[in-house]
């Protein structure tokens, strides 16, 4: 009997509702997200405000979507960048293999052995912090995954048949790379796409946490966990909202990732 | 002479004891149907690899000279090598159905070599792909076109190998035990396919098997290899009928007797 992909359904039914709550997001908050107000300071939720306020009296709905959807963005970005440029390195170096391959593959070892927060942290305080170059140090840090994953797929599927037939062909490297082997390969690049946004959101929430990812005034989830801290008790659910849609993204990129991984 | 292979050594680098092949010279005419048979390992399908130097890739050392309609085979450029490989030679190989792209259906697939090696424009291309299914006598072309290589049976992506391998028109086309795969009836089908495809068009095929039995269905001469040397080459008949070689009487004496009785 076929088991039902669980972790599959539950990664699409949570992802979807979340991407669709920050779509809307970006569109429309019920509140100004930068708005303040005394008399609101650390109210808790109320069917007005249904998160609460926070201590600006800012309501936290409205900065927990748009801080979702400042994450979400780095995260596609970055995600993006790391494939695309895995994606060429694993492929040169898997279909060409050789001393190529061999040095290539040991600076990808030395770009993996660096801490991924201490490398970021390195970036950023050299670029500068800010979105963009959070995403340039977070996609850095993402490419040698993406290009392993790459280059192991395209060895293995370099010896099938097929791809020796089209080379018989006489088919030119660069269309048997892109055209024959890649498309073979995209079912288990599908899934570590999908846990790279799960890190990424990780990643991202942690540089903003650590004040160096996302600057005010623009929200962001780091770093409302950040402030929120202080009031841990006196208003837990600050901490709970942006925990909460940390966690929701996460758990569904993740369910995502480990559904797409049980394909076949 | 088509094909003129002389002292043809294969070593690997990678391999203990370094030699697979050890030195073979063979030659074939335009439109011949020459057989290579020996057992598992003699090194046939290195030896028709070899033609196509596909095999350097794999870090193999070819020594010996292979002349193939006026090119040296062993020292034409990687760019020359691409434009003689689907143009000038076809090859199909034992597993018709892993030989095929999976995600790509076959319609693009017979398409490419045309793709690659001609200026044809895309409504002429297909044309002439469906003209090619037709003529390995596949079923509704339209409709086959656009099937995936699971939707069909082993000897239909057989037949689709063939059309691809066969739609630049080329003089040789290499067949590595094309029928191994496959069972009886289809095997049949398909060695009459190549030989009214031989007649039709005049391509030369080199047919590799382990069966002697099979290559006297189709083959007028043979080449009898055993550990990376030809024991014996003539005429098929000849070499059924009066092997000189002790390996070759073995060989013949391995084939079943029923289907010895049906050739
Ligand atoms: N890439 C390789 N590296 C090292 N040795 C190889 C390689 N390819 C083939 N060989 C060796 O060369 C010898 C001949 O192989 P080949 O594939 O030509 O045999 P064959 O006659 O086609 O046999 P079969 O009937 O099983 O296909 C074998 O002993 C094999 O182990
Ligand atoms: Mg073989």
């Amino acid at each position: 009997m076929k088991k039902r992909n669980y972790n599959l359904i539950f990664g699409i039914i949570i992802t979807t509702f979340v991407v669709i709550l920050l779509t809307i997001g970006i569109f429309w908050t019920p509140y100004d997200p930068d708005m303040m107000n005394v008399k609101l300071r650390l109210t808790g939720p109320s069917p007005e405000h249904i998160l609460g306020c926070d201590n600006f009296g800012r309501d936290i709905f409205s900065r927990v979507l748009k801080g979702g959807v400042s994450t979400l963005w780095i995260s596609v970005f970055t995600v993006l960048f790391g494939l695309v440029c895995g994606v060429i390195v694993g492929a040169f170096t898997g279909y060409y293999g050789g001393v190529l391959d061999e040095v290539v593959m040991r600076l990808n070892d030395v770009l993996n052995s660096f801490p991924s927060i201490l490398f970021s942290l390195v970036i950023v305080s050299l670029l500068g912090p800010g979105k963009k170059n959070v995403v340039i140090a977070l996609g850095l840090l993402f490419i040698p995954s993406f290009a392993r994953i790459t280059r192991s797929e395209f060895s293995r599927i370099k010896n099938m048949d097929y791809v020796k037939c089209a080379k018989l062909e006489g088919v030119p490297p660069l269309r048997i790379m892109f055209v024959h082997i890649l498309p073979n390969a995209v079912n288990t690049l599908l899934s570590t796409t999908a846990i790279g946004f799960n890190n990424a959101v990780l990643a991202e929430a942690s540089l903003s946490f650590l004040g160096i990812g996302v600057q005010p005034p623009d929200p962001s989830l780091g770093r409302m966990l950040a402030e929120s801290q202080t009031y841990l008790f006196s208003a837990p659910w600050y901490t709970l909202s942006a925990g909460g849609m940390i966690i929701l993204l996460v758990l569904g990129f993740g369910l995502l990732s480990d559904g797409l991984g049980d394909i076949e | 002479m088509m094909l003129e292979v002389k002292d043809l050594v294969i070593r690997f680098h990678d391999r203990i004891g370094g030699e697979a092949v050890h030195g073979v010279s063979f030659s074939m005419a335009a439109g011949e149907r020459l057989g290579i048979v020996g057992e598992s390992g003699a090194g046939k399908t290195l030896t028709a690899l070899a033609i196509t130097r596909l095999l350097r890739e794999d870090n193999a050392e070819l020594l010996g000279s292979i002349r193939f309609m006026g090119h040296d085979m062993l020292n034409t450029s990687g760019k020359e090598m691409r434009k003689i490989r689907g143009k000038e030679i076809g090859f199909i190989f034992q597993d018709p159905v892993a030989s095929l792209n999976p995600l790509m259906p076959v319609g693009p697939q017979i398409e490419e070599p045309l793709l690659l090696h001609t200026d044809l424009s895309k409504a002429e291309r297909e044309e002439r792909v469906l003209q090619a299914i037709r003529d390995v006598d596949l079923p509704e072309p339209e409709v086959t076109i656009r099937k995936y290589p699971h939707q069909l049976s082993g000897g239909q992506c057989q037949r689709v190998m063939i059309a691809s391998a066969l739609i630049c028109h080329p003089s040789l086309l290499i067949a590595d035990e094309p029928t191994t795969a496959l069972d009886v009836t289809v095997q049949t089908q398909i060695l009459k396919l190549l030989k009214r495809k031989n007649e039709e068009e005049n391509v030369g095929i080199l047919y590799i098997s382990h069966d002697l039995s099979l290559v006297r269905r189709l083959c007028t001469r043979v080449i009898v290899m055993y550990n990376g040397n030809i024991v014996e080459t003539g005429d098929v008949e000849q070499i059924f009928t009066h092997p000189k070689e002790e390996y070759t009487q073995r060989l013949i004496a391995a084939i079943p007797t029923r289907s010895k009785r049906y050739v």
